[in-house]
């Protein structure tokens, strides 16, 4: 049975900005965790929620020049691969698993780690890269992709995301 | 499904307000939705609707804001600029199609 009701329009929250916010702490740069701050970051943007990513110690690379494009994946202590473990530590496994892993995603149209960032930033996402991870790898901004918006200290990161929802990979 | 009547005709949508039916879409329809939702549709945004509209009779799904980016050329800021906020929902809604079902 049908009904004939009003014009029924979604609630896209246009009047007044709810204000939600996100903050992303990617502290990881294995290929496999690189994607749930970029993927989660990239839905939240696209529903008109305001994101800051902090990348910070191994996620450092998934920002650095040099590495971004080079982020692996091994199957070493993680039975949710379903990889025998004594198979996993083999010559070659993580080799064969981070390419696996490239090939799943670009099935589904998945963008690599730069083109992701890119994604994200052309979004209005904010980029910050840890400072001491800096420090520690001794690298600076110029070291850095360039769409990252500055190296804060773990304060000032705290304090920029005054009141948002936080998430840590 | 309820129907509702838009700009004349009667339409099927879903429990939130999107179209179902792809044939009971026109470009009358898609400005009036335009219209209520606060879209001020100008030449650009009718591109981007129509290649939507393309895109989903070719793919059989509606496409993400990064597959307008990259099979309809254009860029993410700009789609953030002419559908502000919910850029993805805000295209399918107009384009008389259901909300993007990728991730990505």
């Amino acid at each position: 049975m049908t009904t004939t009701a009003p014009l029924l329009v979604p609630d896209f929250d246009n009047d007044a900005a709810t204000g939600r916010r996100l903050a992303i702490i990617v502290s990881k740069g294995s290929l496999d965790m690189a994607y749930p701050g970029l993927i989660l970051g990239n839905a939240a943007l696209g529903e008109g929620v305001e994101v800051d990513l902090f990348f910070t110690f191994w996620g450092f690379d998934i920002i650095t020049k040099g590495r971004m494009e080079h982020l692996t994946f091994s199957p070493v202590g993680n039975p949710a691969t379903h990889i025998p473990a004594a198979l996993a530590p083999l010559p070659g496994m993580a080799t064969m698993a981070t390419h696996m892993m490239h090939r799943s995603l670009h099935e589904l149209d998945v963008p690599d780690v730069p083109e992701f960032l890119a994604l994200i930033k052309a979004a209005g996402a904010r980029l910050w890269a840890c400072k001491l991870s800096a420090d520690m790898n001794h690298l600076t901004q110029d070291d850095l992709w360039e769409g990252v918006d500055g190296i804060l200290n773990a304060s000032d990161f705290i304090e920029r995301t005054d009141g948002a929802q936080l998430l840590f990979v | 499904m309820p129907t509702t009547t838009i700009n004349g005709h009667d339409i099927t949508v879903d429990d939130e307000g999107f179209m179902t039916v792809y044939d009971e879409w026109d470009e009358a329809t898609g400005r009036a939705l335009a219209d209520a939702i606060g879209v001020e549709m100008t030449d650009e945004h009718w591109a981007v609707i129509r290649f939507v509209r393309e895109d989903f009779r070719a793919q059989g799904a509606t496409p993400t804001i990064r597959r307008v980016s990259t099979a309809g050329g254009v860029d993410t800021k700009r789609l953030f600029q002419l559908f502000p906020k919910k850029p993805a929902k805000k295209m399918a809604y107009i384009a008389g199609l259901p909300k993007p079902a990728g991730c990505v």
